[in-house]
């Protein structure tokens, strides 16, 4: 009564997602451009960037939700243009901004989504209970959505796209505006996930949440791809903790700089208020506090810090990324 | 659980679109259990409508050959299925002022499941209304005063009337910025243009530049014809133009044309604000 088909035999089945240069243009804008993706079965693929680098884009072309203007990609061996209906039935979507009905109980939203996943309504019934249990949302069950905290929403959401079990996930930010509770509860989750055998494609603003996770990471800047490799490449490449001296005077940059220099472990970076170096294993911040003051230097603060996005493109890119340009990715119209 | 990927033949295909429908119209319907407001519109107002005008104008104004209540029944109905435009509108501009349209279309749901489930729900909303208005009526004192044969064909052309109604509000829906802006639209259009026709008062009572708009005004067309089929007095004068010397007929083709611009130009506003 079905048919088999074997069509998309071709090289991208082997991975659960598969793009050759994709490639997406709004009006004069290239939100995304040149993107070549492979992400094998059960592994996790995190897509770095600011605003505006194109995650959201290459979420939204993964997904069916847009068609790229270049470009071909395959989601679990299919074209996300040519077999788009039958990409949908093997994919999950938690998107940027919670997508769920606020006039529906949480309870019925997941049924409902279940249903139009085609699941029996037993079976629907019965794994959103499970979800729900699973999101510790079982208390909240029959309560409007509306009434929901943002945390609570975007467990839901998350719930709504586990609830077919699709092999392949996206999820567009999906610790945005939650507290570090809740975000701790969802990463375990997705790492549950994960061992089961799900493949994940997540964005992320956050280093260290891309860090914890993925198996390969992507970090977009102005829709290219600025730098890709595993999590320990990366980090290789862009080194540890920052220490960071902020100055009073713009005319001791120079001075503190110099001073800075035994401690540094790649090159000082003059920013807005101060300076701001990769630091060598083991340095001690009250040496560095000595040195400073030995040079003469004034400095109001001095501080060591995990390293941010920011450091990431400054080190990749050689310059920080001022201006991320506007937010494109939600339009529809 | 095992998620089975076959690909489904063609007769589970179009069970697959009724069902998502189905699943889309059931979810406007807890809407209304959770705002039960969101039915006063096809409810409580003909309700009010019906007994505020035949008490109150009832007594003032004079309907040739036949009482003003039996007349005004189809100027309500007109009227009521006409503001029926509101509930798909606010519903689609909202859905599409959220996220919630991406969920759907990330679903492998039917494409067409979403508008026909607001459809299906809307379509539902009106036969209550039309329940009402028969119902209020025939208290007041309104009757059927030809065969079953033009009964049916009258309750036949209420249906259609709303059903293209509803298909107007859609496309606004699909077309707006803002819900608000959706129920102001309607607001602004459907009362005037009400008023500006026999809805309420006969042709003869309008003054002579409001009874020419009043004669090709689609509602006048609608109004006549459903006081035609339900044998209730028109007060039609003799030298009124072709849609209102032959009501039935116009309000059909009123129907047919306004649909064939709604739908298509729907399903085009629909893609344009769906795709990127």
């Amino acid at each position: 009564m079905y048919e088999i088909t074997v069509r998309h035999t071709n090289n991208a089945s082997a991975s659960a997602v598969h793009a050759d240069g994709l490639a997406k243009r709004y009006g004069e804008l290239w939100a995304l451009r040149d993107l070549d993706l492979d992400v094998p079965a059960g592994t996790v693929l995190g897509l770095l960037g600011h605003n505006g680098a194109g995650k959201t884009t290459t979420i939204r072309i993964l997904t069916t939700l847009a068609e790229p203007t270049t470009g071909r990609a395959f989601v679990a061996g299919l074209d996300v243009v040519a077999d788009a209906a039958r990409v949908r039935a093997r994919i999950g979507l938690t998107g940027q901004y919670a997508t769920v009905d606020d006039l529906l109980t949480a309870r019925a939203n997941l049924e409902m989504i279940g249903l139009l996943y085609h699941l029996p309504r037993a079976a629907a019934r019965k794994r959103a209970d499970e979800l729900l249990e699973r999101l510790t949302l079982s208390d909240a069950a029959d309560r409007l959505v509306k009434t929901f905290s943002g945390g609570m929403r975007r467990r839901l959401d998350l719930a709504a796209s586990l609830i077919a079990n699709p092999p392949v996930l996206f999820l567009d930010e999906p610790t945005t505006g939650l507290d570090p509770e809740s975000r701790r509860e969802v990463w375990e989750m997705l790492g549950e996930l994960v061992a089961d055998g799900a493949t994940l494609i997540l964005t992320t603003q956050y280093l260290d949440e891309a860090d914890g996770t993925a198996d390969q990471i992507i970090v977009l800047d102005r829709g290219r791809i600025a730098a890709e490799g595993t999590p320990s490449e990366l980090k290789a490449r862009i080194g540890g903790e920052r220490i960071e001296v902020s100055l009073d005077s713009p005319d001791q940059v120079e001075i503190a700089s110099e001073a800075l220099r035994p401690f540094a472990d790649g090159p000082i970076a003059a920013e807005a208020g101060g300076i701001v170096t990769p630091a060598r294993p083991g340095t001690r911040l009250i040496e560095v506090v000595r040195a400073l003051d030995i040079a003469g230097v004034d400095a109001s603060d001095v501080h060591r810090r995990e390293p941010t996005l920011d450091d990431v493109f400054l080190t990749l890119t050689g310059k920080r990324q001022r201006d991320p340009e506007p937010e494109l990715m939600e339009t529809t119209a | 659980m095992t998620f089975t990927f076959a690909d489904p033949s063609a007769v589970t295909r179009l069970r697959w679109q009724l069902q998502d429908s189905l699943v889309l119209a059931r979810r406007n319907l807890a809407h209304v259990r959770q705002i039960p407001e969101k039915l006063i519109d096809v409810t409580l107002q003909p309700l009010m409508f019906v007994l505020l005008f035949s008490y109150v104008f009832g007594g003032v104004i004079h309907v040739p050959g036949g009482s003003y209540r039996e007349y005004l029944l189809g100027g309500i109905a007109v009227q009521t299925l006409s503001f029926g435009m509101m509930g798909p509108g606010t519903a689609i501009a909202t859905d599409l002022g959220e996220g919630i349209v991406d969920r759907f279309r990330s679903l492998p749901m039917a494409r067409s499941a979403y508008l026909l489930g607001h459809l299906l729900a809307e379509l539902a909303a009106s036969m209550l209304a039309i329940a009402i208005l028969t119902g209020s009526g025939l208290i007041i004192g309104w009757r059927i005063d030809t065969d079953v044969l033009h009964a049916v064909l009258g309750f036949a052309l209420l249906i259609l009337i709303s059903f293209t109604m509803i298909w107007i509000g859609t496309l606004l829906g699909v077309l707006a910025r803002s819900p608000d802006a959706v129920q102001g639209a309607i607001f602004l259009v459907v009362f005037p243009l009400s008023f500006i026709s026999c809805a309420f008062v006969p042709l003869a009572g309008l003054p002579a530049g409001l009874r020419t708009l009043a004669e090709y005004n689609p509602i006048s067309a609608f109004s006549a014809a459903i006081r035609v089929l339900f044998g209730n007095p028109t007060a039609i004068p003799h030298d009124v133009p072709w849609p209102l010397e032959h009501p039935v007929l116009a309000s059909v083709l009123w129907c047919i044309a306004l649909l064939s611009a709604a739908i298509p130009g729907t399903l085009w506003a629909f893609r344009q604000r769906t795709t990127d």
